[in-house]
């Protein structure tokens, strides 16, 4: 039975696209047939997090549009033969697809794939209406501020409206300096205030930067962003995995300081 | 908690949280104006039938208060009805 999972987050910049790249790139690291739609029509950026830029022939419209076969659009992962990127396109508007056209188009990806992720566009408007049309369940991408956490709210309102069987919170660069110095929110009061399933937390690591830079999804390597993805990927296929102590990787030093702050 | 928190003020991170608690009730309560506006005139024609009200003076908002069963803030509609006259004579 494979699963639609639509990522969102109503205000951009909170890392949808990287938590697509690195959830799919996870999923398929754990032997799961993988397709990745970038639903964000005019901008598209999914391809270039992965490092596919330059495979791109067909896109997503085409496929809509029928200047293309579906098979033909995808692109296959350079490591990963099982995960697949359906690219965006560049050049068109986002109402050069319907939501009835997403139904169908993912209708017919659900024979072949396990698990379909739709990295949706900022926003509300029709990029949000499409991405969402024919997902089953949900992710909601925010930070500890509060204008995302706010959109973050409004997006989970929306999605259950339209009646999203299943709504999950990935927490996005939390600063657990901050935290302890008490100028972030903590992720329990993010939870609190939005009152919805956690499913993943991310610290701000550097090594996003350095992964994006080069096109390659950090999910699994040795790092804290790294474990955090891949214990997402676990959660979403339905596994029970503790929530990481975000704070652990401190050296003596850090250890000092904490037992003379106690 | 640290002993130095008793000396130091509130943290952004609290200033944070209670300022989204009490945005996030209004945003959930929201209704569009135009439903609001139906509200209002709802209220003003069933009210009307037993006394004089000024409609113009009328405010109908939601907002939030403390709940009685519970800590936590619940919404409530208030509304505002300034009355000019009583009608002794219910019209039925």
């Amino acid at each position: 039975m494979s699963e639609v999972i639509v990522i969102t987050s109503g205000k951009g910049g909170v890392g949808k696209t990287t938590t697509t790249a690195n959830v799919g790139t996870g999923l398929a690291m754990l032997n799961k047939k993988v397709v990745m739609i970038d639903t964000d029509i005019g901008l598209r950026n999914l391809d270039v997090v992965l490092g596919l830029e330059n495979r791109i022939v067909y896109n997503l419209v085409d496929v809509v549009e029928g200047k293309c076969r579906l098979k033909q659009a995808l692109i296959k992962h350079k490591k990963y033969p099982e995960l697949c990127l359906l690219p965006s396109a560049q050049t068109r508007d986002k109402d050069a697809v319907t939501p009835e056209q997403m139904i169908a188009l993912v209708e017919e990806l659900k024979q072949d794939f396990d698990y379909i992720l739709l990295d949706c566009p900022a926003g509300i408007e029709q990029g949000f209406k499409n991405a969402i049309a024919g997902a089953d369940r949900a992710l909601v991408v925010t930070t500890p501020e509060v204008s995302a956490i706010r959109d973050a709210d409004r997006i989970v309102g929306l999605l259950e409206a339209n009646e999203m069987k299943q709504i999950d919170l990935v927490i996005n660069r939390i600063r657990m300096d901050m935290v302890k110095r008490g100028d972030m929110l903590k992720v329990e009061d993010v939870c609190d205030i939005l009152s919805i399933n956690l499913i993943g937390v991310g610290p701000d690591d550097e090594q996003i930067v350095v992964s994006t830079n080069q096109g390659e999804p950090l999910v699994g390597t040795n790092c804290m962003a790294g474990e955090a993805y891949l214990n997402i990927c676990k959660r979403v296929m339905g596994e029970q995995v503790p929530f990481m102590d975000l704070d652990a990787k401190n050296g003596v030093l850090s250890a000092l300081l904490k037992i003379f702050k106690k | 908690m640290k002993v130095l928190d008793f000396f130091r003020k509130k943290g952004s991170g609290e200033v944070a949280k209670d300022r989204l608690k009490l945005l996030l009730v209004s945003d959930r309560a929201n209704c569009s104006p135009e439903m609001m506006e139906m509200i209002k005139n709802d209220i003003i024609a069933v009210i009307s039938k037993y006394m004089d009200i000024d409609a113009q003076g009328l405010d109908v908002q939601i907002t939030e208060t403390e709940s009685d069963d519970s800590n936590s803030a619940v919404p409530v509609l208030f509304a505002n009805i300034p009355i000019k006259d009583m009608k002794h004579k219910p019209t039925r």
